[in-house]
């Protein structure tokens, strides 16, 4: 498998996914936000955490309209797989890949701790290797990470089994208490926690490990 | 020409930092504050023939950048 990370200035995040993705076997081009095109035969396209621009205007909002994002939204539009995570997922929001908005947490305050993370009823690669009920420890890291969508939304992702992650104990006012979303068609996903954090047990767990390895034996 | 871009949470989404400066308020005994909303001013400086020109330049601009329509709303004005 041939991954690209994209990295904006102000990601952070990117080194670690790589060494994640490089444990489970897959290849990692990094790619930056002014290219224009995808590096050629990519499989799956990562958008990793971090503060993109400062998290001025909205966080995501001005990395969402980077030259590359054109190529990375016909890619998803096309069926092919990407996935966001933490600062990565406010992007695919701002881009419209994925449904709704994160605000700021409801507590006002920056959140980094681990986290109890449900696993949902989603037929993905993301969360083959898992099952439905099992609860993960991913940390979490984020100032905007309070999920909002439309009642219609979220009956739509609910009725479409659209959220593979949700928080046991939510941390930070999200509606529905969702960690993460995914498209339709369970190709792109969207979570705040960041299981590239947890992929080696000398860094406080490996849930992280089962996350990567399920992309990369499922795909 | 300067247009300005008022920016706000939508009311029914929650606003923690209108609540926090709310907060800090009641703290100095200004009891008379019963609910705060913070939003955003953006001030433009737009070259344009007229003043509807400059108002639809930045209600497009709103619209691909400066405005998430799921939880914000916005009001433009001149000057």
């Amino acid at each position: 498998m041939k991954s690209g990370i994209i990295i904006f200035p102000g990601s952070n995040c990117d080194n670690e996914l790589q060494k994640a993705l490089e444990s489970v076997g897959s290849s990692v081009i990094r790619v930056w936000h002014k290219e224009v095109n995808l590096p050629k035969n990519i499989d799956i396209i990562f958008l990793p955490g971090g503060f993109s621009f400062g998290d001025y205007l909205r966080p995501g909002a001005i990395a969402a309209k980077s030259p590359i994002l054109n190529s990375i939204i016909s890619f998803g539009k096309a069926g092919g797989y990407i996935v966001g995570i933490c600062n990565g997922f406010q992007v695919l929001l701002e881009s419209d890949l994925l449904t709704g908005a994160l605000l700021r947490n409801k507590n006002q305050k920056f959140i980094c701790k681990d986290e109890k993370i449900i696993i949902g009823a989603c037929d993905s690669i993301f969360t083959k290797n898992f099952t439905s009920g099992e609860l993960v420890n991913f940390p979490i890291a984020h100032n905007d990470g309070s999920y909002f969508c439309t009642d219609k939304s979220l009956k739509s992702l609910i009725d479409n089994d659209q959220i593979p992650f949700s928080y046991k104990e939510n941390p930070n006012g999200s509606k529905a208490s969702i960690a993460g979303i995914c498209s339709l068609n369970k190709r792109i996903l969207g979570l705040m926690p960041h299981p590239e954090r947890v992929v080696f047990e000398e860094n406080g767990g490996s849930d992280g490990f089962k996350f990567f390895n399920s992309i990369i034996e499922n795909f | 020409m300067k247009v300005r871009l008022e920016i706000r949470l939508n009311s029914d989404i929650l606003d923690p930092q209108g609540d926090a400066i709310n907060n800090a308020l009641q703290q100095m005994n200004f009891k008379s504050v019963s609910s705060v909303r913070q939003g955003k001013l953006i001030e433009l400086d737009v070259k344009a023939s007229n003043q509807e020109e400059a108002h639809n330049l930045v209600k497009k601009m709103a619209e691909e950048l400066l405005v998430n329509p799921i939880m914000e709303t916005y009001i433009i004005s001149m000057g």
